[in-house]
């Protein structure tokens, strides 16, 4: 076989590839945009019109959702940098061996486990008749039952956990390659916990902190499961408004243009994150 | 902080303190729903009333366990269908695109690469909005301007395994383009030279080093697909899968059931785990 493989094989193998990018992932993201481009005027009658993308702007319920949506994200993407951060670095610097792969492995198991069972296991805990309110009675530090299902911080909780997964496995991994003789150089130059770790650790651990917090992100501002669950009446999140126009109002041209808005506001995002640290999307992938 | 560096021992402690309540955490609501699914209650809360087997083994009418339920136990076999569907067609396509991407040269294939790279990056929830539309657009033209009904493209089974087939090839790509990447081609031109043609030295030579990712690959593609919620919520039609049937029972209020049938899921999803664990040592 030549290097880059004969003809014909590249034209049979091209087929099928393009028959699934092309058939499921490009012309139905290019259908929701026409479809959520259109006004229904009359029975089959369409003309284009972008008033769909004008309710998102004069409803505030929409604005607002969308609005909440992106900075709980953010807020859940950097709380999750911050908890995996210390945990990512006892498995990759402070641990060796048997311990270390245990640890790696402790890390994984959740995910093995649906998120509809990890989510339904957090109701249990937090709701007024759940375990920590239990504990909370038992050990006298709330005289009845605490109810903390049902808000933001709840909502929180449960983003957190849901992707603490994709931020420690790209932690571990670069930092696992950072050189410990950088670190004792630092210290014999005079540098302390802190500059050490603002001027090495964290520039080398930077594709790792890209990778892991684009991951998150995207899982939160997609995720459905966890602000339905545990968010109380008015934690909306956005892919609710998607569902509710979707299915229970049946008006697809609207709930076409929420989702277009929220691909591009994840898009925009995921791209600022590539370019202020100059990294690639094809790498950070990897 | 690293061993080789004299640190302070109260930070070491601080530090190991905190991934134990971190492990702590992340364990938490796992034991918690197994432990539920053995309480002697109607609801999955507090008081513990005592051990029993009931939500697995009762048969009505009081109470039902997961056994006797017919309702979860067709939505389990629904699910095991749709990841079955979604596996094969996920690892063969997934197989084509490593060889594709990791051995051939050709106009546009970095554009290529980071469409194939796409789906890691679309939510699950406009994945499964963006194929209904589409798949409903042609439905609706086929009936208008043909006659012919498409009921395949409406919502159902079909779709939930377009839509999940969508992603998961994705990720089954990466994972057999990392072993195929390894892949030493001499031995290939030595089956070559021994008068092998192309396709018998790929088929006896590279897809057997292949099979630890191929099975790899397989397993995850599974555990994905049965646990899917997000894209098949949207596509899904009368046939719910088991995410979606435990879905709707946790909106009408939980029992203890729904912890068993979590205990058994958990159950499941770690023999597959460790069988995939025990495979990659194997070979």
């Amino acid at each position: 076989m030549r290097a880059d493989g004969p003809r014909l094989a590249t034209w049979l193998l091209l087929g099928p590839a393009l028959l699934w990018l092309v058939l499921l992932i490009v012309l139905p993201h290019v259908d929701m945009l026409l479809v959520s481009l259109r006004l229904r005027a009359g029975f089959g009658q369409y003309q284009t019109s972008a008033v769909h993308y004008l309710a998102f702007f004069t409803e505030p319920l929409y604005w607002r959702t969308f609005m909440r949506t992106a900075v709980m994200s953010i807020l859940a993407t950097f709380l999750t940098l911050v908890i995996a951060f210390p945990v990512a670095w006892y498995i990759a610097k402070m641990v060796r061996g048997r311990v270390r792969s245990l640890l790696f492995l402790a890390c994984l198991v959740p995910f093995w486990v649906s998120e509809l069972v990890r989510t339904y296991g957090w109701m249990i805990l937090l709701r007024e008749t759940g375990v920590v309110s239990g504990f909370l009675q038992w050990s006298g530090l709330a005289s009845g039952p605490v109810e903390m299902l049902y808000n933001d911080v709840a909502v929180m909780v449960g983003l957190v956990y849901a992707s603490m997964l994709f931020m420690v496995v790209p932690l571990v991994t670069t930092l696992d390659s950072l050189d410990d003789s950088l670190i004792e150089a630092a210290y014999d130059l005079g540098g302390n916990a802190w500059s050490v770790l603002r001027e090495i650790v964290i520039p080398f651990a930077m594709p790792g902190i890209v990778s892991g917090c684009i991951v998150v992100f995207m899982l939160s501002l997609g995720n459905y499961l966890t602000p339905v669950l545990l968010g109380g009446k008015d934690s909306m999140w956005f892919t609710e408004q998607i569902f509710t126009q979707f299915i229970v109002r049946f008006n697809w041209e609207q709930g076409a243009a929420f989702g277009v808005l929220l691909l591009v506001l994840s898009s925009l995002i995921v791209w600022l994150g590539l370019k202020l640290t100059r990294q690639s999307f094809t790498e950070v992938m990897r | 902080m690293i061993p080789t560096l004299p640190g302070s021992v109260g930070l070491r402690a601080a530090l190991v303190a905190y991934v134990a309540l971190f492990f702590a955490y992340l364990a938490a609501p796992l034991i918690i729903v197994g432990l539920f699914a053995f309480n002697d209650s109607r609801f999955p809360a507090l008081p513990w009333n005592g051990f029993t087997w009931d939500w697995f083994f009762a048969s009505g009418p009081e109470r039902t366990g997961v056994f006797h339920d017919r309702a979860i136990l067709r939505s389990i076999a629904t699910s095991a269908w749709v990841a079955g569907f979604v596996t094969v067609l996920a690892v063969l396509f997934a197989t084509l695109n490593a060889f594709l991407f990791e051995r051939h040269r050709f106009p546009g294939k970095s554009a290529l690469y980071v469409c194939m790279l796409l789906p890691l990056v679309i939510p699950g929830v406009i994945l499964g909005i963006s194929i209904l539309v589409f798949a409903s657009g042609i439905a609706n033209h086929a009936d208008e301007l043909l006659a012919i009904e498409l009921d395949f493209l409406r919502p159902g089974l079909v779709l939930v395994v377009l839509g999940q087939f969508a992603f998961l090839t994705t990720i089954a790509t990466l994972i057999i383009s990392a072993r195929l990447r390894k892949f030493d081609r001499s031995l290939e031109e030595a089956a070559l030279n021994l008068g092998a043609t192309p396709f018998v030295a790929i088929m006896t030579v590279t897809l057997p080093y292949l099979r630890p990712a191929l099975v790899g690959a397989a397993l995850v593609c599974f555990l994905m697909s049965f646990e899917n919620f997000n894209t098949t919520l949207m596509l899904v039609g009368s046939d719910a899968p088991l995410t979606i049937t435990l879905f709707s029972r946790l909106r009408e209020g939980a029992t203890p059931l729904l912890n068993a049938v979590s205990l058994l899921l958990m159950l499941g999803s770690s023999l597959l785990a460790m069988l995939s664990i025990a495979f990659q040592r194997k070979t």
